[in-house]
């Protein structure tokens, strides 16, 4: 244990890293995605199969393909981005489809005749949008959102493991090699830093998705 | 809310003729772009006074027509991927049967630890587990993914399973009882095999990402697709032909995970008709937003009815 207590402020700082990954990674997915779930709607036959083809294609290309390719192939191809950076674009890619599935299925959630009762009353589009159907369409996409943040939370130790980037991951393995004898203690805390995150995340998106199910 | 009909009146010609207009303009500029992307990558680059040739030059992809490196990338890579992948996934799905029992168990001893155990290797990145175990266990690189990959989705199979017992109809149980059977064969004969059948979606949809997670293996070390054609033919061939190699190492996995991918949803499709013929059932393609719902099931479904 001393081996933590001693190097605190590396963990900490790895830490930092990480949740620097994850916030700027998740922003860009956010966006990413509600475009990408936007397209997929869209009354335009091309931007649905461009916004699908994309989808099928992330979702079935490896994370470490993806970060590979921003960290070590961009280089080759003449980009001149920091590591970091290149993690973070890497991240908000990969993670973008899964966003836009959570939403839609969220939209897809709510009941059509939530709709249809809109409609019947004599609510325009956006009105029945704005009113009725997002409202109780962003409740549900919640929990979804948070499992999605918690996969990127573990996620974000790839982008540690590639390249260059030192953030929980790499300072566990920076560690890891200079202590050989307290490597359970070292990995143990890394270990810790991370269920610092996901475990209360999943918990929360349990409990929120069970007071949707006993309502619906 | 499938039908976005509801929400706006029937497009009348007019509307119809400009998202027709929209859709052939999009075409165009997503061609464009693409030929963009294909001129930009294609154009040969000056860098410390040599040409380098474009990323599509012919001396670029002459590997392509070399026997040996197919062979080397199927018998070494390919294999090496499927190696890992089928035995992490069939200890996963072992190790899945079990802590989905034990958590299911009537005493608190054994289901409390086990639940704490499941939440413990959910919450942490397969990774990490990997570079644990081949660190600390010393097992070498291959044991180490098999069994990262084997404990991590074992432990989302099991909660998966464990979900799909509790939702279970109470009366199963019950006729079970009343037939005189013990109540850990009601567990075993009747109602394990039927929770096993519902969650097979799920647990399909968990083994694509298993297999997608064996590309981690190439962080620790262990020689499957992604590092025997980066790594091995990477320096074998020199650097230059590393985008090449990365295109195909993209297209393989590609490959393996889209076969598997809608064999998962053939099955979910297949499962769904027959067992849930009302409900739309859960998005099959993202085991862990399904996984969520079940859970989420499971513990109102709980709550209802204290064990």
């Amino acid at each position: 244990m001393d081996v933590v207590v001693e190097n605190l402020p590396l963990y900490l700082e790895g830490f930092s890293v990480t949740l620097l990954l994850l916030a700027v990674g998740g922003i860009g997915a956010l966006v990413l995605g509600t475009v990408i779930a936007a397209m997929r709607i869209s009354p335009i036959a091309t931007l649905r199969v461009v916004a699908t083809v994309y989808t099928e294609i992330i979702r079935n290309t490896p994370l470490t393909l993806v970060v590979i390719f921003c960290a070590i192939i961009l280089p080759i191809l003449g980009s001149e981005l920091p590591y970091l950076i290149a993690g973070m674009i890497a991240l908000a890619v990969y993670t973008s489809p899964f966003i836009a599935e959570a939403l839609r299925s969220g939209i897809n959630g709510v009941p059509i005749g939530q709709a249809e009762a809109a409609r019947s009353l004599g609510l325009g589009f956006s009105q029945t949008v704005s009113l009725i159907v997002l409202p109780q369409a962003f409740r549900m996409t919640i929990p979804p959102l948070i499992n999605v943040l918690i996969a990127l939370t573990k996620n974000t130790s790839v982008v540690g493991g590639v390249g260059f980037v030192s953030e929980l991951f790499g300072v566990g393995r920076t560690l890891a090699n200079a202590h050989g004898d307290a490597v359970i203690a070292v990995l143990v805390g890394v270990a810790f830093f991370y269920l610092l995150v996901t475990v209360p995340l999943g918990f929360l998106a349990t409990r929120l998705e069970r007071k949707w199910v006993v309502q619906r | 809310m499938s039908g976005a009909v509801v929400l706006f009146d029937a497009p009348g010609p007019k509307a119809r003729r400009l998202s027709r207009i929209f859709s052939v303009v999009t075409a165009i500029v997503v061609v464009a772009g693409l030929g963009w992307v294909f001129a930009t990558l294609n154009a040969p680059r000056e860098s410390g006074g040599v040409t380098l040739p474009g990323m599509f030059d012919p001396t670029r992809w002459d590997i392509v027509t070399d026997p040996e490196m197919w062979g080397f990338i199927f018998t070494v890579g390919v294999w090496g991927t499927l190696r890992a992948a089928i035995v992490a996934a069939v200890l996963a799905i072992a190790l899945g049967v079990v802590l989905s029992l034990l958590r299911s168990s009537p005493i608190a001893w054994i289901r409390i630890p086990t639940a704490v155990v499941i939440e413990f290797f959910r919450g942490m990145p397969v990774l990490l587990m990997m570079l644990f175990i081949l660190l600390v266990a010393g097992t070498g690189q291959y044991w180490a993914v098999v069994s990262a990959l084997a404990v991590y989705n074992g432990a989302l199979i099991g909660e998966a399973l464990r979900a799909g017992l509790v939702a279970l109809p109470r009366g199963q149980r019950e006729a079970a009882l009343s037939l005189g059977m013990r109540p850990l064969q009601s567990k075993m004969l009747v109602e394990f095999p039927q929770a096993f059948r519902q969650m097979l979606p799920i647990i399909v949809a968990q083994l694509v990402v298993l297999l997608k997670d064996t590309s981690l293996a190439y962080i620790v070390g262990y020689p499957e697709l992604l590092r025997v054609t980066l790594n091995n033919l990477g320096s074998y061939y020199g650097n230059r032909y590393l985008f090449t190699l990365w295109c195909i190492a993209f297209v393989l996995y590609l490959a393996m995970n889209l076969t598997l991918s809608w064999f998962a949803r053939w099955l979910a499709k297949r499962t769904d008709r027959r067992y849930h013929p009302a409900k739309g059932g859960p998005a099959p393609e993202d085991p862990s937003q399904a996984l969520l719902v079940a859970d989420a099931n499971a513990a109102a479904i709980e709550d209802r009815s204290p064990r």
